[in-house]
């Protein structure tokens, strides 16, 4: 009787995404069996002025967070438009996988993915110049993440 | 054409196991995804692409009969919105092959009796609806239908039975009639009128204490929130009135009329509803949620009427559409928006009224309340030209109507809005809203405001909540979430311990060590103490107040540095809170400094929950305290209760499941020594030891588990207990001074009793013989008894 439909069983928004941390410490074989049982998601797109706080409410309406951490800027030491936001269950972050994921934050429409899990120095960007790496080379023009893209305003 | 392999068939008869091939398996998923998807968008008609399913399926029969029967199961069970299609597809089938037809029937009431066994009884009602459309397919006849129905309703005669168990056989029979009626009646009328009499005489005498509970809305206009019974029944009577015309509900079989007419029919089995037993789970009653009637709708179709079986078919589709895909928002947005017959009403009017009444459902929405906010969103992103405008209507009907909206539903209101406009730039015609700044701050318009824009300034900043409101609601506007210290500046050096607060701020900068702080601290003069007592360890507020101050004061930067302090002075902190007093005086420090920013005060009552510097007792003692009277209605209070509540309650879910673990892992020890064989001596040494580590543990977890759900039921006790106090005061107030007590504040604190039974329930039926026994007695005020038994009613 317990025969379970395929087509039911979809649920796609907290499928494994392409994303694999270059940085990590293992083969991927270990990678993916961390991502697959994570706590820990990783939210991109953030202003540089969002706050933990704004990222805590928000966050806490798929479950009880149980710790985020703010990216920083490897130089100046201040937010560089990422966080990481650990919960307590994986059903608490698959919730949000499915209904934080793509919604806006501090006006921005925000991404989360699944992380391997927070290590220290994981919080830092690894752009040459500090930020981020998609803040090196973006071209356009966004004031919520330090204007331009570096590669346009090197002179 | 065949699709096996040319080389299977040289084994004749012998079992293919060694040299099956995937093929097989591909093609069974091939058949279920085949048949998951007739019906959706495609080139060809509906009854063309079943006409060619039921020829494939056909062909395929020989091989992968029963994948097909289980898959045909399965669709019947699991997808009833699209029932019609898969009764056609099984009458198409039964007319090609009787046989088929006959074990796809049996097929089904085998798995009605293992669904009703397993307390699946929504899944029950779908297969009992599927069966009763079959009747309309020429599978199954009419007479043997009637029987099965009979037998339904006679468990309303019954005793000693929980009045959800008739319930649910009785909904089972109504809800099926819109499908099925007129055909039952052109055959057996006399037999259909029997039975309806019968359910009209239970309706009437059935209890409906638990209603009051269920209502969103506690007025009758401009809906009457129904009981789900009563609501259903009429809507029949309606039908029955009108002739069993039912014209929205989609047929397919109606085109096959032909073919499916020469079919033999097969007649039921005589069903006999399993007998009740003391673990069965009946599903809990409901009321029905109506916001909109056709007078709602300006332009474009009408909205079919409160008492029209259409209303019941479209609800129930939409129900089962967001059932079936609440997990893939997109996909939900799509197959609401897709739903067969949508321009003959008004389709975003019931997508709205649906998905709100899940979302306001009690006790609770059937799914996260974030995936409802979700999935309007992406609703408005298909209809950007109607949807937003609906919602806008209805968001303006409930703010309206707000004075007699249930509490709970109100926390789920304004919990939906503020990150709804937190999506949309915060844009809302605040100024049609500016009767609200004329009524008092506790009305419930006022109040809704107030919070909404509270909850907005969580997602933005105080700033932005300024500039997005007119200036006339300045006064609703939340407090800047700034810290207070008592110790700031040189103006409150006359405070005592203002000397100990600066020396310890240093010693923090510093980095000094925690017995260098707690030399400092030994300075502070303990109010409560004789001046020639020996400096004792007992509890001394002044410390508590003058540590606790600095320290969160010099970590007041955000969530993170107040999180990394608790957690550096956690020593100090529990030497400081070692007693009851302590704790509590804790909580009432945290509340001083942060009494502007309730989120900082909810994350750090929290936090110091889970690193044990308070218990739970002590955080229900503290808001029910008279130092919290003056917050008492405020959202976040309630926020941290519920909270609280339900950390206390997966505490002890994760040490009864460590106690299950180890038990399991005995039994798996112990089972395993009975087959091993081999070197005795030695192994039984060893394997006692184990067990005698693994018992000694087992009793350990035990003793915890015990311990763990006695301060549960103490923290249910302290809370009811604290109510009923605060409630009869009020009541014992009200009556010697001839006021009415139906205050907004009386309304406010009954409800939120309500809300503690409703959310945590589940727990609470543990302890109802205590409750019981202790609190809810008869002696107790009827207003606040009543609650309880309205509980009690709801047989949860």
């Amino acid at each position: 009787m317990s025969i379970k439909l395929n087509a039911l069983l979809s649920d796609s928004y907290v499928d494994v995404s392409q994303y694999r941390d270059q940085h990590f410490k293992g083969n991927r074989y270990e990678q993916e069996k961390l991502l697959k049982q994570a706590n820990t998601l990783y939210v991109g797109n953030l202003s540089f002025y969002t706050t933990e706080e704004q990222v805590y409410e928000l966050f806490s309406k798929s479950g009880d967070v149980k710790r985020i951490i703010i990216g920083l800027d490897k130089v100046k030491k201040t937010a560089c438009g990422f966080c990481f936001v650990e919960y307590y269950t994986r059903t608490d972050a698959e919730n949000a996988m499915r209904f934080v994921n793509g919604t806006r934050l501090d006006d921005r429409i925000i991404r989360t993915d699944w992380d391997a899990g927070f290590k220290e120095g994981r919080q830092y960007g690894r752009g040459k110049s500090g930020g981020q790496v998609r803040d090196e080379y973006r071209q356009d023009y966004d004031p919520a993440r330090g204007g331009y893209g570096k590669v346009v305003s090197r002179p | 054409m065949s699709r096996r392999r040319h080389s299977d068939g040289d084994d004749g008869g012998q079992s293919h196991k060694r040299r099956r091939t995937s093929e097989p398996v591909e093609i069974e998923d091939r058949l279920e995804s085949l048949i998951c998807r007739v019906g959706e968008k495609s080139t060809s008609s509906l009854e063309s692409n079943l006409e060619g399913l039921a020829g494939v399926l056909e062909a395929d029969l020989p091989n992968y009969k029963n994948k097909i029967l289980r898959i045909l199961c399965a669709v019947a069970r699991l997808l009833p919105e699209k029932l019609t299609v898969y009764t056609t597809l099984v009458g198409l089938l039964n007319a090609r092959n009787y046989n088929f037809g006959g074990e796809f029937v049996e097929a089904m009431i085998r798995q009605l009796k293992e669904t009703l066994k397993a307390n699946l009884y929504t899944e029950a009602l779908y297969l009992v609806r599927f069966l009763c459309d079959l009747v309309n397919c020429h599978v199954i006849a009419a007479p043997s239908m009637v029987a099965m129905f009979e037998n339904f309703v006679s468990v309303t005669q019954e005793e000693d039975v929980p009045q959800v168990r008739s319930d649910w056989f009785v909904y089972a029979v109504l809800s099926s009639l819109p499908w099925v009626g007129k055909e039952l009646y052109e055959k057996k009328d006399a037999e259909m009128d029997r039975l309806l009499n019968q359910i009209d005489g239970y309706l009437k005498r059935r209890l409906k204490t638990h209603v009051p509970m269920l209502q969103v809305w506690t007025a009758e206009k401009p809906h009457p929130q129904e009981e789900y019974l009563d609501c259903l029944f009429a809507q029949i009577q309606k039908l029955k009135k009108d002739r069993w015309q039912e014209r929205h509900i989609l047929r397919p079989y109606i085109a096959f009329d032909s073919v499916l007419c020469e079919a033999l029919q097969h007649n039921l089995p005589p069903f006999t509803p399993p007998a009740h037993m003391p673990d069965c789970q009946y599903p809990m009653p409901r009321v029905i949620f109506r916001m909109f009637d056709y007078t709602d709708a300006p332009e474009g179709p009408v909205m079919p009427g409160s008492h029209s079986v259409e209303r019941f078919v479209i609800e129930d589709n939409l129900h089962n559409i967001i059932k079936s895909h609440w997990k893939e928002r997109k996909t939900c947005a799509a197959q609401l928006l897709s739903y067969p017959g949508k321009n003959k009403i008004p389709l975003n009017y019931h997508i709205v009224e649906v998905i709100f009444g899940e979302l306001f459902q009690l006790p609770c929405p059937p799914h996260i309340d974030v995936m409802y906010t979700t999935l309007l969103i992406e609703l408005c992103k298909l209809q950007p030209g109607s949807l937003p405008q609906v919602l806008a209507q209805a968001t303006e009907m409930m703010y309206v109507r707000l004075d007699t909206m249930n509490t709970t539903c109100i926390d789920r209101l304004l919990n939906w809005f503020s990150h709804h406009l937190s999506n949309f730039q915060f844009r809302w015609s605040w100024d049609d809203w500016v009767d609200c700044l004329a009524l008092d701050a506790d009305k419930p318009k006022p109040k809704f405001v107030k919070e909404v824009l509270e909850k907005c300034m969580r997602l933005s900043y105080h700033q932005r909540i300024v500039d997005i409101v007119p200036p006339t609601f300045s006064a609703l506007i939340p407090a800047d979430p700034i810290f207070f210290y008592k110790y700031q500046d040189e103006a409150n050096s006359a405070l005592p311990g203002y000397a100990v607060a600066i020396a310890v701020g240093n010693a923090i900068k510093n980095r000094a060590s925690n017995e260098e702080i707690l030399t400092v601290l030994k300075d502070v003069p303990n109010p409560n103490q004789e001046d020639d007592d020996d400096e004792g360890e007992g509890f001394n507020p002044l410390k508590i107040e003058v540590f606790l101050q600095t320290l969160l004061h010099l970590a007041a930067k955000s969530f993170s540095h107040s999180f990394s302090a608790l957690a550096k002075f956690h020593e100090i902190l529990k030497a400081l809170t070692d007693c009851d007093e302590g704790k509590l005086h804790i909580l009432r420090v945290v509340y001083e400094v942060w009494r502007n920013h309730p989120q900082m005060v909810s994350v750090l009552v929290d936090k110091l929950i889970r690193t044990q510097i308070v218990d739970c007792a002590a955080v229900a003692n503290w808001l029910f305290s008279p130092n919290m009277a003056h917050e008492f209605t405020r959202f976040y209070v309630w926020e941290i209760l519920h909270s609280t509540i339900r950390k206390m309650n997966k505490h002890v879910q994760k040490i009864q499941k460590e106690l299950e673990e180890a038990k399991d892992k005995l039994e798996r020890q112990q089972h395993k020594k009975q087959k091993d064989s081999g070197d005795e001596e030695d192994m039984e040494k060893n394997s006692e030891d184990e067990d005698g580590q693994l018992e000694e543990q087992i009793e350990r977890l035990q003793e915890k588990v015990e311990s763990a759900q006695s301060e549960q039921k103490n923290l249910f006790l302290v809370i009811f207990q604290r109510f009923i106090m605060m409630l009869t005061e009020h009541l014992v107030r009200c009556e010697t001074g001839s006021v009415d007590f139906s205050t907004p504040w009386y309304k406010n604190c009954i409800e939120r009793l309500q809300q503690i039974f409703l959310m945590h329930h589940v727990t609470i039926h543990q302890y109802m013989g205590t409750l019981e026994n202790l609190l809810f007695t008869a002696e107790l005020d009827h207003h606040i008894l009543a609650v309880y038994q309205q509980f009690c009613a709801l047989q949860l």
